[in-house]
């Protein structure tokens, strides 16, 4: 697989997939970066420096059916592999669908507090949430708001402006005016230098319509985006790896840690890829993405469940790959 | 004062003879987790009002290469007058999330 980013802009995004979800690095470039660096730093009072980010999505804490039996085994997998990376990412963003709805109220709040305990294991204390409809869309953020706090936000760290967009908790595939007027009154003080992440759960362009897999008003939200030089969004929803630039904007989509959903380009059906009892994990997995030079180098790494001498075990097998 | 009633008559005539046809109304009614009915035909050209009833919750219905973004809650239907440009057959989709069948709550339009 071959893959370039933009590299005209200071920050240098590098994304690892975990499967569930995306360990994202963030470099000032080596030259142009530090003169970059040293201007940023006096327009926002904090000069960008390397960081890295976890993104997980679409745990669906509370799902148990077909087509992954598996429950939150993959979810808590994720949490053991992160707390085993040797460099503890800064932070963890969690873009959406987090638990499976329930038509009970007290079942939802008790899914709500079972994400909250096995999200609790990560070392990293920097956690971050935006609901997915499943989390947020039938009761319009009620019990994500007791559980996790207010579904949009934003911050600074280390130079790079965070917005976390809340686009499912009206019902609809919509971020909508009032969220959007906050968009711009927030962004206002920033130089179009700054480098933006936004953070949200479904995609903010037509990815698929027919499949639900846009926002409706995503074109209003990436207007106020546009003039900013450097914007990378993170979303989930889609349940499988996805990247896609479109001006300014570089746009990557988490595979879930429940099940994935085909290709739209080539699948006649949006129908959850089937489980496969032998690499239960399949379609979860990290693809690193360092800097080597000229070019850039990705690891994608696959983590595969399945038997070991009569045992159960991990294993990861690991794929390698190159972009250009 | 006989001329001035003919002249207001001939006006009369004239503006009920230019106003457009009223376009059909096609009534669509959503439930969890369907629409009835679920498959809808009009005509190239034709031009249709597509009015979403809901019938127990807040739905959607979506057909973007139509033209149609409906949002309709109990009580509060909501319409769009649309003329068809090119036949074909269009998934519609409820974009109102509505709980747990919600992915699967579609129908179909056809263009003729």
């Amino acid at each position: 697989m071959s893959r370039s980013f933009d590299r005209r802009s200071f920050l240098r995004l590098s994304a690892a997939s975990i499967g569930t979800g995306a360990l994202l690095q963030f470099f000032p470039f080596t030259a142009h970066g530090q003169t970059m660096s040293k201007l940023l730093g006096k327009r926002t009072g904090e000069a960008p420096s390397p960081f890295s980010v976890v993104q997980l999505s679409d745990t669906h804490v509370g799902f148990n059916g077909p087509p992954d039996p598996l429950g939150t085994a993959a979810f808590e997998r994720a949490v053991e592999t992160i707390n085993g990376l040797s460099s503890q990412p800064d932070l963890i963003l969690f873009t959406g669908d987090l638990t499976h709805d329930s038509e009970d109220s007290a079942e939802h709040a008790k899914r709500f507090a079972k994400f909250k305990e096995i999200a609790g294991r990560l070392r990293v204390q920097k956690r971050f949430f935006v609901p997915g409809e499943h989390d947020a869309a039938l009761d319009g953020g009620t019990l994500f708001r007791e559980h996790l706090g207010e579904t949009h936000r934003s911050f600074d760290h280390k130079g790079v402006h965070f917005v976390a967009l809340d686009n499912v908790s009206t019902g609809r595939p919509a971020v909508g005016k009032a969220q959007l007027a906050w968009l711009k009154s927030d962004l206002a003080r920033y130089s179009r230098e700054t480098p933006i992440v936004v953070f949200t759960h479904r995609p903010l362009f037509d990815l698929k319509p027919e499949w639900e897999w846009f926002t409706s008003d995503g074109d209003a939200v990436m207007n106020v985006l546009a003039p900013y030089e450097a914007v990378t969004v993170l979303y989930g929803h889609i349940h499988r790896e996805q990247h896609t630039t479109l001006g300014n904007a570089q746009h990557h989509a988490a595979r879930s840690l429940i099940f994935a959903f085909p290709d739209p380009a080539t699948a006649a059906e949006k129908k959850p890829l089937p489980f496969d009892a032998s690499q239960p994990f399949r379609n979860l997995g990290i693809r690193r993405i360092t800097d080597s030079g000229a070019r850039l180098a990705i690891d994608d790494i696959e983590l595969t469940k399945r038997e070991i001498s009569g045992a159960n075990g991990v294993a990861q097998l690991l794929r390698q790959g190159e972009l250009s | 004062m006989k001329r001035c009633l003919c002249f207001l008559l001939l006006v009369a005539c004239f503006a009920s003879a230019q106003e457009p046809a009223k376009p059909r109304v096609i009534e669509i009614s959503a439930k969890r987790f369907e629409f009835a009915p679920n498959v809808v035909t009009v005509r190239r050209g034709e031009p249709v009002t597509i009015r979403l009833n809901a019938t127990d919750h807040a739905h959607g219905l979506l057909v973007k290469p139509l033209g149609i973004d409906l949002d309709a809650d109990r009580g509060s239907p909501d319409e769009v007058t649309i003329t068809p440009k090119a036949p074909g057959t269009f998934p519609a989709i409820c974009d109102h999330y509505c709980g747990m069948g919600h992915g699967n709550m579609k129908m179909t339009f056809v263009v003729e």
